[in-house]
């Protein structure tokens, strides 16, 4: 079995108001120095397979068909 | 002319959706649910309605846009099938890839429900004839994710085809959408989308009819 992570961004200039929200919340908290806050999403899979290859090109197509709106997000995929 | 109107888990604005093709268009409208693979040759407009499919899990519209029933709605837009999302419909559809552009999180991080003013910004489609271009409409809205987003290439391209359908006008944007933008068609002009809700402003009993319009639209188109 291959453990993976896909991790989820928005792209660069997407508006992201959640991260905005978070950035202001910190803040708030007193943490000082603080930049932008851009806030995504984590996916932990299991695939049963041992054929790495086959495991990213699965994966790739995931991410393309249903874990990230390529229109607004970027994605990373990293094998464990 | 007849009507479909799509059913999914979680899709809540259905029964309302059918009121007002029922009471617009004379009969009532078929049910297709999810699960189906073939919706009827008969039917010339297919309703995708509000709510919050599966949850809005994932992304809005993401799950739903995903169901056997989209590939069935991809091919009859393909041939010309009038296609309208309301919006979670309108979420949907652009999960599917049937229109350009993405929906975001509100601005205000807020849920919306009021009513905003609407600009008919195309009166040429399919869905607006019966409006005249720049007519201001009352419409309600009621969303979380209703953010209008595309990349500069694709709001060109969709500005200059008159792509847009609908601008929330007067000052009353909800949610911080580009270009002010409520409602999107595609390039051939047969799928619209669009956030606020024109089935509940259809009888006195809602308070106004402004809502008519575009169901008299594509219903007369259809009946022509």
């Amino acid at each position: 079995m291959i453990k993976a992570r896909v991790t989820v961004t928005l792209k660069n200039g997407v508006l992201d108001p959640q991260g905005k929200a978070i950035e202001g919340a910190l803040g708030a908290l007193g943490f000082e120095g603080l930049g932008h806050v851009r806030q995504g999403k984590v996916f932990d899979l299991e695939l049963q397979t041992a054929d790495k290859a086959k495991a990213e090109a699965d994966l790739k197509d995931m991410c393309e068909k249903l874990l990230a709106n390529t229109v607004i997000e970027n994605y990373t995929i990293a094998l464990a | 002319m007849k009507a479909a109107v799509v059913q999914l888990p979680g899709l809540n604005r259905d029964r309302d959706m059918i009121a007002a093709l029922t009471k617009i268009g004379g009969k009532a409208p078929v049910t297709v649910w999810q699960t189906e693979t073939e919706i009827p040759d008969s039917v010339d407009l297919i309703v995708i309605p509000g709510g919050f499919s599966y949850g809005d899990y994932l992304r809005c519209g993401a799950i739903a846009a995903r169901m056997p029933v989209m590939q069935a709605i991809k091919a009859k837009a393909e041939a010309g099938v009038k296609v309208l999302g309301v919006c979670n419909g309108f979420q949907i559809l652009l999960e599917a890839g049937l229109l350009p552009g993405a929906l975001m999180r509100n601005a205000s991080l807020k849920f919306v429900c009021k009513e905003i003013k609407l600009e008919v910004a195309n009166a040429e489609t399919d869905f607006t004839r019966a409006y005249s271009q720049g007519q201001i409409l009352r419409c309600p809205v009621a969303h979380h994710d209703g953010n209008f987003f595309a990349d500069a290439e694709t709001l060109a391209r969709i500005e200059g085809n008159g792509q847009v359908v609908f601008r929330y006008a007067e000052g009353t944007n909800p949610n911080g959408s580009l270009n002010d933008i409520a409602g999107v068609i595609n390039e051939k002009g047969n799928v619209l989308g669009m956030m606020p809700h024109p089935e509940n402003l259809i009888e006195a009993a809602h308070g106004g009819s402004d809502g008519r319009g575009l169901f008299a639209s594509a219903l007369e188109v259809i009946a022509a």
